[in-house]
């Protein structure tokens, strides 16, 4: 079974369509990279997977979207549920403004955990994942808007991984960020996808390239090609996606 | 100089001459009442009640009575205020509720407060009879800044980043959880911005206590909550149109403006203070 999968999801922002028909299913353990020009859906699509779409107005959802083949907008789902599994690394660096370890024992606090001890095990265990520990196991109460961008981004993946998600959804990670932080979290996405599924939209096609098992290249809302990322960028099946990969347009 | 040139300069000039009015004006009346009151201050003035048809003695009474209305009409405008703020730009959506209510906030701010002072009377004294009291006059003033409180706290819950919502609802956290460990946390330093104008409103007022809970002459501190206060403003005014002996009152008059602004000047600078405390708690 796949570990994420949707079937004939239509997704409609007031009356105007944002995804047409997506149907794609995604494999434990693997690194799946959404490209795509702007305003394609591939971010629309990222966030129907934790339901943030939820805290839009006159949104609506036709189809279905299954994590492990339970269905995710099944009328009784617990929504706070799903967020804890499925965790989110938004765009631009967003930790609070409140100490490093704080901002990591977020999660694990709003789970209700109180036994510090656990606390402590679990920060320092996912910033070791996130691999911060090092740089910051000795500044742990300093603010975290004290670190540099791609330490911030480091540790919003922290935060994120702390409460023991099974999906990571990753939306555009290192576009705000330089080269060398860049470089970091590519790495870092390749060494955690050991233990996770990872589903990262990304504009630049190179990173794709680099850090994914499979790419899907989503045009005007639609699904367009689905396929092995080498594939997708040696040898794709649709006349677009050539354009696209190639930088013919986007 | 060329006309552009010198045209630039007046505009300039007027500009700053404007400004640097404001604070004239400010400095204008602390020297005044600086020069007029000080000298009235003793010990005896800050601890004694009034005597001799209040032109000796103290105004501890009217110090105590006013320290009383800020804290009441706090603890009742407070939590009205922030909960209501919270709701508005935490659960109200945008629409046509959400500009009504925020039109008669608009409105309430800007009923002149004697008319508070009369609706105070008619409803808090007597038909709820607690007569006039430090209750009434609480819940008088309350009404007052209420507005204040309400818009102080919607702008600065306005003023967190949506980002900061985003990664809180994504880890899982419920709306309420969101507000409490994150939003309102974040919005606290500006939100104290409204109790600090709030204490100025409250402690200078004087139409809205008139028929709700200021005592003339009253030298004995209150025992409960239906006790009548004496209040600085209200002190002042009587010092300065109603006493015995006007003229020979005139420097307790000023010594009591003296320890009015004193009052409102050090609750401003002390809660700038807790502002800047939390502001920088995490803050780079």
């Amino acid at each position: 079974m796949s570990q994420l999968e949707t079937k004939n999801l239509n997704f409609y922002y007031g009356s105007s369509i944002a995804l047409k028909n997506i149907s794609m299913a995604m494999q434990k353990n693997s690194v799946t990279a959404f490209i795509g020009p702007s305003g394609c859906g591939k971010s629309t699509l990222l966030r129907l997977f934790n339901r943030m779409n939820d805290l839009i107005d006159g949104i609506k959802i036709e189809g279905e979207v299954l994590i492990e083949g339970n269905n995710i907008y099944a009328p009784k789902v617990n929504v706070e549920g799903l967020r804890k599994q499925v965790g989110m690394v938004f765009q631009k660096p967003n930790p609070f403004p409140k100490s490093i370890w704080e901002n990591v024992a977020f999660g694990l606090k709003v789970n209700g955990i109180k036994s510090t001890s656990e606390i402590n095990d679990r920060v320092e265990l996912a910033l070791k994942q996130s691999a911060l520990w090092d740089e910051v196991k000795s500044i742990l109460q300093r603010s975290a808007l004290q670190l540099s961008g791609g330490q911030q981004q480091r540790l919003c993946i922290a935060r994120a991984l702390a409460n023991e998600p099974s999906i990571l959804l990753m939306d555009e990670p290192a576009s705000a960020l330089d080269p060398i932080s860049t470089a970091k979290i590519e790495e870092l996405i390749y060494e955690l996808k050991e233990k996770f599924t990872i589903i990262i939209v990304t504009h630049s096609m190179q990173q794709a390239a680099r850090v994914s098992d499979r790419t899907a290249f989503f045009y005007m809302g639609e699904l367009v090609e689905y396929d092995e990322t080498k594939t997708i960028f040696t040898n794709p099946s649709k006349e677009r996606t050539t354009n696209y990969v190639t930088g013919r347009f986007g | 100089m060329n006309k552009k040139a010198l045209t630039q300069q007046i505009i300039f000039w007027t500009f700053r001459i404007m400004s640097i009015m404001v604070v004239i004006v400010l400095f204008a009346i602390l020297y005044f009442i600086t020069i007029r009151g000080a000298q009235a201050i003793s010990w005896d003035f800050l601890t004694k009640s009034p005597e001799e048809g209040m032109v000796k003695g103290g105004i501890f009474p009217a110090i105590i009575g006013t320290l009383y209305l800020i804290v009441g009409s706090l603890i009742f405008a407070f939590p009205i205020g922030v909960f209501s703020g919270i709701y508005l730009n935490e659960y109200l959506k945008d629409g046509k509720l959400k500009s009504f209510i925020q039109l008669m906030t608009n409105n309430l701010a800007g009923v002149p407060s004697i008319v508070f002072g009369l609706f105070g009377m008619a409803l808090f004294v007597n038909r709820l009879h607690f007569g006039d009291s430090i209750l009434a006059g609480s819940l008088t003033l309350g009404l007052l800044v209420l507005p204040i409180i309400i818009r102080t706290t919607e702008e600065s819950l306005k003023s967190v980043d949506d980002s900061y919502r985003l990664a809180s609802y994504a880890m899982g956290a419920t709306k309420l959880y969101t507000i409490k460990k994150v939003v309102l946390p974040l919005a606290f330093p500006n939100v104290i911005t409204g109790i600090i104008l709030s204490i100025g409103r409250v402690s200078g007022e004087t139409a809205a206590i008139l028929f709700t809970v200021a005592a003339y002459f009253l030298p004995k501190l209150p025992h409960s909550i239906f006790d009548q206060v004496m209040a600085l403003p209200y002190h002042l005014y009587v010092l300065t149109t109603s006493g015995t002996n006007i003229e020979a009152s005139r420097p307790v008059a000023y010594g009591t403006a003296f320890v009015l602004v004193f009052i409102v000047l050090v609750t401003n600078v002390i809660a700038n203070l807790i502002r800047n405390y939390f502001n920088k708690k995490y803050k780079a």
